[in-house]
């Protein structure tokens, strides 16, 4: 089964991190990626620019409205995700545990509805 | 409530938390007593937590009764009256009704009733049950742990540990799980089971080390008080002894596994003046008495042993791996467990060098179970490190830090290799 590990953290977290520990960070996830990989579960992977740069739309009477920044202003927003393919629920929580994010901010597990 | 005595409370909270140690102290008695007769765990259940919680708003107010236990009964055994008059009456709800009704809680003298918990255990582990979910089904039955925070310690979302534990307490019931403690060789038999699970139940609160989820590292505290209880109640045998012996020598080094900075500590570099020294002794007391017991040296008894030849460094100084070594190639050839022949690898690269080490590794890279177990990536990288190859040694500790769920060991796991990388840089002038 397909599941997505969306990663939600606090940008501002990582900004104020040291260089050295925003390269630690950043090699965690890379460690992580090449262990989903490994693991032969790896679907796809990818990080979202900051929530600054998100543009929204959606149709209102009619008309469409384009507003600059994201959904919902939270302090935590969508960073990236993972898609994997593993056997069950139990599986998918056992890597979004291991993933970074568990621990810089929380990692959401959704199964995919395949259309 | 007759037997509720006043007592003068020195403070609202003292009486709170009073009411609630004494209210928990009892949980677990009463559900064996309840249950074993009606095989009804989670009616049992019901009728015992709407019966705490009377106590709970009761007893800071009105002082803690003289005898907990009956007190609790009394409310207990009135709900589950009241509960089973509400279903259909089959014959057996009407010949648990009749016990019921007879039940004698005498409100001032402590009660004569049989101790079941043990056979609760025994039930809650049975070999009709999912294994993994014996665990669970104790924490949750003998402690009155709740779904929630059980899902979160083993990693299984709370809805599904919540039906997995419904199912397997009316398994109990329908298929008619005893409550008897098995006698002879079937003990042993199935004691390890029930020492497993307590043993998993100890092994994830232990997982938290930083103590940064109070839910989780009460776990462990909670798993070694089931060990106790065991090990209290069958004295002699060697495998409760030594499983709380294994448990207690852990749980004395659970400080020294972080330094000031929060920083991971391998056991090998802990300083023993950190471990708890009086918990040490006792784990040690209770390893020679597991071995003054009858019968083999079981799995737990000898990995109470591997602790205690750590723990005589505190005194030697120095780390006994030949006993070490030893003792895992007794727990290979008793378990075939990979993990086992894991920590048996590690033992043979300090009494024999890495290369030693790095072959028996090779042996095992092929069994699946150790393909996503964070200490077999950790161990390869080191002895590969150890023996010069530095690029393999660079891909292991990528992959084991890959695995790797606690921050402060994937820290240390990184320091790790970054210390190899500058050690390969030095080695190996780049030519510009």
């Amino acid at each position: 089964m397909e599941y997505m590990l969306l990663i939600y953290s606090d940008p501002d977290g990582f900004d104020k991190l040291s260089p050295s520990q925003q390269a630690e960070g950043m090699a965690a996830y890379g460690a992580y990626h090449q262990a989903l990989q490994k693991a032969g579960v790896l679907r796809n992977s990818n990080r979202l620019r900051p929530a600054q740069s998100a543009t929204t739309v959606r149709l209102q009477s009619g008309k469409t409205q384009v507003l600059d920044g994201p959904y919902a202003e939270t302090r935590e927003q969508l960073g990236g995700y993972f898609l994997i393919d593993v056997p069950d629920l139990d599986a998918a929580l056992s890597w979004a545990a291991r993933c970074p994010g568990a621990a810089h901010g929380t990692v959401e597990v959704r199964p995919i509805w395949a259309m | 409530m007759t037997a509720a005595i006043a007592i003068v409370s020195p403070g609202a909270d003292a009486a709170a938390q009073a009411a609630e140690a004494a209210a928990r102290r009892s949980y677990s008695k009463l559900i064996a007593f309840l249950a074993a007769r009606t095989r009804d765990v989670a009616g049992a259940e019901d009728a015992l937590s709407e019966a705490l919680a009377v106590a709970l708003t009761e007893w800071p107010e009105q002082g803690v009764p003289h005898t907990p236990d009956a007190w609790l009964l009394t409310v207990a055994r009135r709900k589950l009256i009241d509960a089973m008059r509400r279903r259909r009456l089959d014959e057996g709800a009407a010949a648990h009704l009749q016990w019921l009704a007879e039940l004698q809680a005498d409100d001032d003298t402590e009660p004569a009733w049989p101790d079941r918990r043990l056979g609760l255990l025994f039930a809650c582990a049975h070999p009709g049950i999912d294994r993994d979910l014996h665990a669970p089904l104790m924490l949750q039955v003998v402690l009155g742990f709740d779904a929630a925070t059980i899902a979160s310690a083993f990693l299984i979302a709370p809805a599904t540990m919540a039906q997995r534990l419904v199912r397997a307490k009316a398994k109990i019931r329908q298929a008619g799980i005893g409550f008897e403690v098995p006698q002879g060789d079937a003990l042993r038999e199935r004691l390890g089971t029930v020492l497993d699970a307590i043993y998993a139940a100890y092994a994830e609160g232990w997982s938290d080390p930083a103590g940064a989820d109070a839910r989780r590292r009460n776990l462990a505290d909670e798993a070694i008080w089931l060990g106790r209880l065991v090990a209290s109640l069958l004295p002699d045998e060697g495998e409760a002894l030594g499983l709380l012996s294994l448990m207690l020598h852990a749980h004395a080094r659970r400080d020294a596994r972080r330094d000031a900075a929060g920083d991971y500590v391998p056991l090998s570099e802990q300083d023993p003046a950190r471990w708890d020294a009086p918990l040490v002794d006792e784990a040690e007391a209770l390893l020679h008495r597991a071995n003054r017991c009858d019968g083999a040296p079981g799995r737990y008894q000898l990995e109470a042993a591997v602790q205690s030849a750590h723990a005589m460094r505190r005194r030697t100084g120095v780390i006994d791996w030949l006993s070490i070594e030893r003792l895992y190639d007794a727990l290979c050839e008793l378990t075939a467990s990979p993990v086992a022949a894991l920590n048996r690898a590690v033992a043979l690269a300090e009494t024999q060098g890495p290369a030693a080490g790095l072959a028996t590794l090779d042996a095992l890279a092929s069994d699946a179970r150790l393909a996503q177990y964070q200490p077999y990536w950790a161990a390869r990288a080191e002895l590969l490190a150890r023996g010069g190859a530095a690029d393999a040694a660079q891909q292991a500790y990528a992959q084991a830090i890959g695995l790797e769920r606690e921050p402060a060991v994937r820290r240390y796991l990184q320091q790790r290799a970054a210390a190899l990388a500058a050690q390969s840089a030095v080695a190996v002038p780049k030519v510009t």
